[in-house]
């Protein structure tokens, strides 16, 4: 199959028109977006919108019934899931599901499988230098370490297999505030300093959002509101139904 | 802890007398109900037809045991001071695992310089080596369907399959083909692999339970078909005269048949009918180290990785790249090949096979090896295939015990030693208490 040509404005990631249904009920009613390399793109939307099925849909488990997703130009919608992504795609799934029984060190290795072996080490450095306690808890098994700590290992180890994007589901679950603020400032690094393009998807928009180049809001499995982070942390309307309170 | 226990106990038995004697009775009772029809009533085969026997004393001596058992059972567990000390088997073993894990290149090493002198040794006589043979056999099994349990964590309950495709394989092959040992040896493995693959694809995508009654299926269908596809494999009469082993060619008999050399002749030593029992058990030693070996440095391979990966979370894995399909079979297959290997060793010692050396109760004791042992430990494989297979050797006069000592043997281990007796991996999790045990959310159930 001939590569497509790719315009300089392809976007890395483009979903169009995806549905996905779970039996009878259909939890993703048609969505369409992007992500152009080297953004962050967030998704917000509150629990049970369809927010981790989309992530699941992009990795192709569950599979879209009807619309397409493509990955740098290349259709991927009926890959299967290694199949995607070995292509560059790397996925943090909801609840981080790091392997509890193996240590942190041997965690990261796991991402790194389907890595070229050569740059294993600069990785390794590379994600040490983003989350420090890593290092310090290199030998700890990974069902010991704090929420935070197992947030942080997943985030590392989705980045070990060197991927294009990195896709990341409610990184903020359950954990504390300060704790929040930190794996954020941690995402905000990987997009800056490695020119990482993120999609991440978070009921917890304050921060996701301040975080964004563009946003999504996703309701009952459809995007109702787009646009730049900083617009939609404006609108009054999502500070109605997502931020009150307050962060 | 022993200041505190004596004034605290006492008053915290009285108030739990009741639910202590409720206990006792309750028990009591099960046991009457259930010895009744085991114990009290005996059906007997007369030449007048079948005779009802009842057996009320016998009974009441089962039940008394029972309550007897019980009583002594409440005792020990409440007694002062005792309380608090987790299972004492647990804790015995607990630092007998942590020595072991921590020296356990210089402990194999060890043991495999024992195993390599003690046929030349005066202990080893006929009757001794055959035993460790057995004991080889058991362990090259257990550390194969190891890759598949312990490591892969796929319940297979019909291993002993890939051991009788092992076996038949190499003897259909000598017998009918004249083929050497030597050279059926790989083939029988790839027999057995291949036979995995075949099982495997279809069904490994069923979890649990169900790849377990799958599997176990298999194991009867092989059996089964052993048995019944006469023409080929001589169905229930099995095949016999096997070919055995020979020493690079030379064999081990008084004789040389046409104008060959014997191995004692090789030598220049007297011919003794030892010398083939010795080479068989050095073979199926080399044969088992091979398959330890194989597994411990697979184990640092991403494929390896990729096993224990699965067993721990499947989603994770998926999400990481991985294809679980793929990876699943190549467990399968590799120990389905370490299975075949095993086998056609099985044939090649025993001279004569038949499907009733591959019952569902072989693949039970392999499972069982495997699991006593602590799923995924090498070591606590080789001590499991001691308890399970060499113990009741040992003892064989006691025959009738034997199921009740291993029935009582996998209880005891699993109320004391959840994990196998040596668990692998985690034993810092379990001495941490409860914080280590967190499943991941949304186990794949
Ligand atoms: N495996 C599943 N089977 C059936 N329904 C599901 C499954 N996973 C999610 N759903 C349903 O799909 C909808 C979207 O769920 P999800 O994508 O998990 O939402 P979010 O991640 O935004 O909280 C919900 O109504 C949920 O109940
Ligand atoms: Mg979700």
């Amino acid at each position: 199959m001939p590569d497509p040509v790719i315009r300089p404005d392809t976007p890395l990631l483009e979903v169009e028109g995806v549905r996905t249904r779970y039996g009878m009920i259909e939890a993703l009613r048609g969505v369409d977006l992007s992500v152009h390399a080297g953004e962050i793109v967030t998704l917000i939307g509150s629990n049970g919108a369809g927010k981790t099925t989309l992530l699941n849909t992009i990795c192709g488990e569950p599979r879209a019934h009807s619309g397409t997703v493509r990955f740098a130009g290349q259709d991927i919608t009926r890959l299967a899931t290694d199949r995607i992504v070995r292509l560059g795609i790397a996925h943090s799934p909801e609840g981080r599901r790091i392997f509890s029984r193996m240590t942190v060190y041997e965690n990261l290795q796991m991402g790194a499988l389907i890595a070229d072996p050569a740059h294993f080490q600069d990785d390794l450095r590379q994600v040490f230098t983003l989350f420090p306690r890593l290092e310090e808890r290199r030998e700890q098994r990974g069902g010991t370490l704090s929420g935070g700590e197992q947030q942080m290992l997943a985030i590392g180890r989705a980045l070990m297999s060197r991927p294009r994007l990195l896709l990341l589901d409610e990184p903020s679950l359950g954990l504390a505030p300060l704790v929040v603020r930190q794996i954020f400032a941690a995402i905000q690094e990987i997009n800056q300093r490695q020119g990482m393009t993120v999609f991440l998807v978070e009921q917890n928009a304050f921060h996701a959002l301040r975080l964004a180049h563009r946003a999504y809001v996703l309701v009952n499995g459809l995007v109702t509101l787009s646009g730049p982070g900083s617009e939609l942390l404006a609108n009054p309307e999502i500070r109605a139904a997502y931020l009150e309170g307050g962060h | 802890m022993m200041t505190i226990a004596p004034t605290s106990a006492p008053a915290g038995l009285a108030s739990r007398l009741g639910p202590l004697a409720r206990e006792l009775g309750v028990t009591t009772f099960l046991g009457a109900v259930l010895f009744l029809p085991f114990i009290g009533l005996y059906s007997e085969n007369l030449t007048s037809g079948l005779q009802l026997v009842k057996r009320w004393e016998d009974w009441a001596w089962a039940i008394g045991a029972v309550f007897v058992g019980r009583l002594l059972l409440i005792v020990w567990r409440e007694w002062p001071g005792r309380r608090r000390s987790t299972g004492a088997l647990g804790a015995a073993l607990r630092p007998v695992g942590s020595f072991l894990r921590y020296n356990m290149t210089s402990i194999g090493l060890i043991a495999l310089v024992l195993a390599i002198a003690f046929p030349l040794t005066s202990f080893g006589n006929r009757y001794t080596i055959d035993v460790a043979t057995t004991w080889m056999i058991y362990i090259m099994l257990g550390w194969g369907l190891n890759i598949v349990v312990g490591l892969a964590g796929l319940l297979d309950l019909g291993y002993v399959a890939f051991y009788a495709v092992g076996a038949y394989s190499y003897a259909l092959l000598a017998t009918e083909f004249g083929w050497s040992f030597w050279v059926c040896l790989p083939l029988a493995g790839l027999f057995a692999a291949f036979f995995g693959v075949t099982l495997g694809f279809p069904v490994l995508r069923l979890r649990g339970d169900y790849l377990a009654i799958v599997t176990l299926g298999f194991g009867e269908i092989i059996r089964v078909i052993l048995l019944n596809w006469v023409p080929v494999t001589h169905g229930p009469n099995g095949v016999s005269a096997i070919p055995r082993p020979s020493f690079f060619g030379f064999e081990f008999s008084r004789t040389a048949s046409d104008g060959a050399m014997t191995f004692h002749q090789l030598l220049g030593i007297d011919y003794s009918p030892l010398h083939r029992v010795i080479f068989l058990f050095y073979v199926i030693l080399a044969l088992a180290v091979l398959t330890n070996l194989f597994t411990q440095r697979i184990r640092r391979l991403p494929v390896g990785r990729a096993w224990e990966a699965l067993r721990e979370d499947e989603i994770a894995c998926r999400s990481l790249g991985i294809n679980p399909t793929n990876i699943k079979l190549s467990a399968f297959a590799l120990g389905a090949m370490f299975g075949g290997f095993a086998g056609s060793f099985f044939a090649t010692r025993q001279g004569f096979i038949s499907p009733e050396s591959f019952s569902f109760m072989e693949s039970a004791v392999i499972l069982a090896i495997v699991v006593l042992g602590g799923m995924g430990s090498q070591v606590g494989v080789v001590i499991a295939a001691f308890v399970l297979v060499v113990m009741p050797e040992i003892f064989r006069e006691f025959e009738q015990y034997r199921m009740l000592v291993f029935g009582a043997a996998m209880v005891a281990v699993m109320v004391w030693r959840p994990g196998g007796l040596l668990a692998y991996r985690d034993p810092t999790l379990r001495l941490g208490g409860k914080k280590g045990r967190v499943a991941p959310e949304g186990d794949p159930a």
